[in-house]
């Protein structure tokens, strides 16, 4: 009697666990026909070859601006980007710490933007960047380091509890991918082929002060010390968008900070010319992100840079390689292709909508 | 640490399982660090202040105690020694003593809850009367109002009270008076326990029950769902239409008073569901506060069914010391000579009434508002007494007193009757309470709620349908209820039934309680007083 | 005794008093009848019955009321 009562609790519990967890797949964004950024990190656990040569962490300006398929192209390196949607230093970091328990990849490059970010912005970017982890310590670690005032640590481990209230509005979407995903990145990279020229870009505000917040340093210093226990190198970058500002004074301190550690440091923004961005061209939304023909491009020109510094095997010899990579490209050009047509009927795209908040950018 | 925060599930589940892992007689000292643990999430004033009370309560019962019991023994050792008024001699210079260690002891503890509640009322009050005359404004001070103060107060005075009158003898363990006064459920909003009541089983040793511990937890999932599914839902809404009185009007007062009358009840009761829950799962008894009030006939009858034991606490401690006192007797005495006989005798217990009623509605917040509604309640019941001689005379002569229409529309009018008083709870004074009454009866928009503004006031299509459901299951279980017990009924049925009840439950509550980011309004409405 | 059920009777005409012995227990007296009983009978006994005398079983009943009148009425 006694045995069956225990039995049937444990029935029971079975089944409140499995509608919860069925629950929390559909009720969860699945973020592939709108805001797509939200579900680019979790798009690196589906990556069966988890072998790459460089590792991009870091906000928009790593996932918009640099194409892995053309670095592939042209030099033969395997590369992704673990970027996502204002992505904050301590995020990178643990992103980085989490990557490592997966693979060892040569070269880690880090876009500094972050580094004018001392506390979390925005509930919905930490969800972007933390929801798509699987559990494991490095998320714990940056859940903590990224919740704001009101935000509950158990919402991100149950993330029921934090999106229970979308029940009534669900969409298609919803239904479609509760259990499967599509892929909607090329390696990380969010591809998008339209253009939206330069107009005007908005003065810099003078800031009261030009300091970075030790916070950022300290994250810094652990990424530094993190790659050089594991005998990566680390590049750190700042991509060649216009807006938000990048100031002299900051691009002072981290020239100083690449100095004193020994890292390579490339400010884009100074190398626009020979680059060959034009932003009449070269950009989606006027400066802000750079679009295909912009990040190939950058792509081109910091593989070389890449090439040259660091000891890069190419493997467009290797066949086994080769093929992974040819499957990639087929996916990449056909995105490319179904984004003209797109363009073409609608005259803007319609199924590629990553739609973000005007002012203020990730 | 609210009933709905996850910190507190937590504490809950911990307490649980070390409750019934250590060994039983250690049971109620984990329930004294329990409650020692709960005071200090909320900050450590809270734990002085109920220090404070604990020790000043204990010390002035005890003494009262001892003095009974010295009584006692000199009495029987000097059986048949002393004259009769040697005796009453004695007796008066012992109840001289109680009656100062009591008093003493009440005006210091009521005395930090009055500082605490109804100082800037009353600068608020001088403010006023003072601008008549002069520019000169007294500042308000910031005082915190420690958790639940409104009701370990009332709690410890009402023992204290009963050790006066020779109830029960005090409690000599510190620890276990600790433990009453500040029993962590019921702190933030009641029950006000009765010490005769509460210590039958908060002392003992409980063993691992599997009725209880089952009965126990479907209780606080149903406050859960109550709470969150239903109050924190609607409260939006409340607060909208309450919160801008010039735009909203007429049928929306109304709309406004109907849903306030839905989230107090489902959020007081389901805050007493949670405290009562958790009790018994500990294996503890804590009496009922509410049996289905507004399906009262009247309003006195409400009053007997809603915050019972509130109610019971200000006729016992107050109502009846009031009106069976010396001084109501002489007026008693004195208005039967000048009034005649029939009012005459009626002036005490109207008297007690008034006082009764000022008092309970003081303590419901320090404002005039709460002050009128609690005249009103006293006069509406005085006025339903006086009127009682008609009623029995239009029973008498129409009999349908017991007719099902006329039950319901006896129901319906006291339901009304207190969600018109209730007015006064939500708007910002007494004047726009009683323009916003009135407007129900002027200002007719009622087609201004099918032209979309129900939409506007914070709920959505969904949240409507969410609450209909919740409602509709809430008057479905209080009409079951009425024939006894809903937990024992659902025990009879198959095990089947059980797990569903509480899979449903758990999963409707996560999945459409209003909590989290965006539904920000968790705070219990009756947590401060 | 007379004198008390004539106050009882007062209140509630409908209920025999002398056979009835659980007025408070199905609350067929309520506070405010107590109050009245206690003020007409401090008027009619001269006995002030104190506070911590209402408990239901002094109530309950005409004949227990009468007792603790005839007691208190011996203690002063």
């Amino acid at each position: 009697m006694k045995r069956k009562r225990v039995l049937n609790i444990l029935i029971a519990v079975l089944i409140l666990v499995l509608t919860l967890a069925f629950l929390e797949k559909l009720l969860m964004p699945k973020y592939m026909t709108e805001i797509l950024e939200g579900a680019l990190i979790s798009e690196y656990y589906k990556e069966e070859y988890k072998e790459h040569d460089v590792i991009f962490i870091g906000d928009c300006e790593v996932y918009e601006n640099f194409s892995p398929v053309k670095l592939w192209e042209e030099y033969g390196i395997r590369s992704f980007i673990r970027g996502s949607a204002q992505q904050l230093i301590w995020q990178s970091y643990y992103l980085l710490e989490e990557t490592l328990k997966y693979e060892k990849p040569g070269v880690v490059v880090f876009n500094v933007l972050s580094m004018k970010y001392g506390k979390p912005q925005k509930e919905a970017y930490n969800r972007m960047a933390l929801d798509g982890m699987p559990l494991s310590l490095s998320k714990l670690k940056s859940i903590k380091a990224s919740m704001l005032p009101d935000e509950e640590f158990i919402t991100y481990i149950f993330p029921i509890l934090r999106y229970h209230s979308r029940w009534d509005e669900l969409s298609r979407e919803d239904i479609e991918y509760v259990f499967r995903k599509r892929k909607i990145t090329h390696n990380g990279y969010l591809m998008r082929v339209d253009v939206k020229p330069l107009d005007t870009v908005p003065r810099a505000k003078i800031l009261p002060n030009y300091r970075f917040d030790d916070i950022c340093y300290e994250y810094l210093d652990k990424m530094v010390n993190l790659c050089k226990k594991n005998n990566i190198e680390l590049v750190l970058i700042k991509a060649p968008t216009l807006y938000p500002h990048w100031y002299d004074e900051w691009d002072e301190k981290i020239k100083e900070y690449a100095r004193e550690n020994n890292l390579l440091y490339y400010n884009f923004l100074d190398y626009i010319d020979e680059i060959g961005i034009d932003f009449s061209t070269d950009t989606y939304d006027a400066g802000l992100h750079l679009n295909l023909s912009g990040a190939e491009k950058l792509s081109v020109y910091f593989g070389k840079i890449l090439k040259e510094n660091f000891n890069l095997t190419d493997y467009r010899n290797d066949d086994e390689v080769r093929k992974i990579w040819e499957r990639k490209k087929v996916f990449y050009y056909s995105m490319k292709e179904d984004q003209y047509k797109e363009l073409e009927t609608y005259g803007y795209l319609k199924s590629y909508n990553i739609r973000r908040e005007e002012s203020e950018m990730n | 640490m609210l009933f709905t925060s996850y910190n507190f599930i937590a504490f809950l589940l911990i307490l649980f399982i070390v409750y019934y892992s250590i060994p039983k007689k250690y049971q109620w000292v984990l329930l004294l660090a329990a409650n020692f643990v709960f005071y200090s999430f909320s900050g450590w004033d809270n734990v002085v202040f109920i220090t404070v009370t604990i020790i000043s309560t204990y010390i002035s019962s005890t003494k009262i105690s001892n003095l009974y019991s010295g009584q006692a023994s000199f009495l029987k050792e000097n059986k048949g020694m002393l004259s009769r008024e040697e005796r009453k001699a004695y007796k008066d210079s012992i109840k001289r003593k109680q009656k100062l260690l009591l008093i003493i002891c009440l005006l210091f503890n009521l005395g930090i809850l009055a500082v605490l509640k109804y100082t800037n009322f009353v600068i608020y009050n001088i403010n006023n009367v003072m601008g008549m005359f002069t520019n000169v404004e007294l500042p308000f001070l910031n005082l915190l109002l420690p958790m639940g103060i409104s009701f370990y107060t009332f709690q410890s005075m009402g023992y204290i009270m009963d050790v006066y009158r020779g109830k029960y003898p005090a409690e000599k363990n510190i620890g276990k008076f600790a433990l009453f006064v500040s029993f962590f459920p019921q702190l933030i909003q009641g029950p006000i326990s009765r010490f005769d009541d509460l210590s039958k089983t908060l002392f003992k040793e409980h063993d691992l029950d599997f009725k209880n511990i089952s009965f126990g937890i479907q209780r606080i999932l149903w406050g859960f769902f109550k709470k969150l599914v239903i109050a924190d839902r609607i409260l939006t809404a409340v607060n909208t239409i309450t919160g801008d009185p010039d735009n909203y009007q007429g049928i929306f007062v109304f709309i406004g008073m109907i849903f306030y009358a839905i989230q107090l009840y489902a959020d007081f009761t389901g805050g007493i569901d949670i405290t009562i829950g958790i009790a018994q799962v500990l294996g503890i008894k804590v009496q009922e506060n509410f049996i289905r009030p507004y399906f009262s006939k009247s309003i006195k009858e409400y009053w007997r069914r809603w915050h019972i034991s509130m109610g019971t606490w200000f006729r016992d401690y107050v109502f009846y010391s009031v009106s069976v006192s010396q001084f109501m007797m002489n007026i008693s005495k004195k208005s039967r000579r000048k009034l005649g006989e029939k009012i005459g005798k009626r002036v005490p217990v109207y008297l007690s009434t008034i006082t009764v009623w000022f008092a309970t509605g003081i303590w419901h917040g320090s404002s005039w508002n709460f002050i009128v509604w609690g005249l009103l309640n006293g006069l509406i019941i005085i006025v339903s007494q006086e009127c009682e001689p008609f009623y029995a005379w239009f029973h008498k002569k129409f009999n349908i007193g017991h007719t099902f229409l006329f039950r319901l529309f006896q129901v319906a009018r006291t339901f009304l009757l207190m969600c018109s008083l209730r007015i006064l709870d939500c708007y910002r004074n007494v004047g726009i309470s009683f323009r916003m009454f009135c407007s129900m009866f002027t200002n007719w928009n009622f087609s201004q709620v099918f032209s979309g503004k129900m939409l506007e006031i914070g709920l959505k299509k969904s949240d409507y349908y969410v609450l209909l459901a919740g409602v509709i299951i809430l008057i479905w279980v209080s009409l079951i209820q009425r024939k006894g017990s809903v937990r024992e009924k659902l025990s009879l049925k198959s095990e089947f039934v059980h797990y569903a009840v509480y899979i449903i439950l758990i999963v409707a509550i996560i999945t459409f309680g209003a909590y989290g980011i965006g539904y920000d309004s968790n705070q219990f409405i009756y947590n401060q007083f | 005794m007379e004198a008390l059920l004539q106050i009882l009777s007062d209140l509630h005409p409908d209920i025999d008093f002398e056979k009835h012995e659980a007025l408070i227990d199905e609350k067929i007296l309520d506070s405010f009848d107590i109050i009245t009983l206690i003020t007409e009978i401090n008027e009619e006994y001269d006995v002030r019955i104190p506070v911590d005398e209402i408990i239901p079983k002094n109530f309950n009943s005409a004949k227990s009321l009468y007792e603790l009148i005839k007691r208190l009425q011996d203690e002063d």
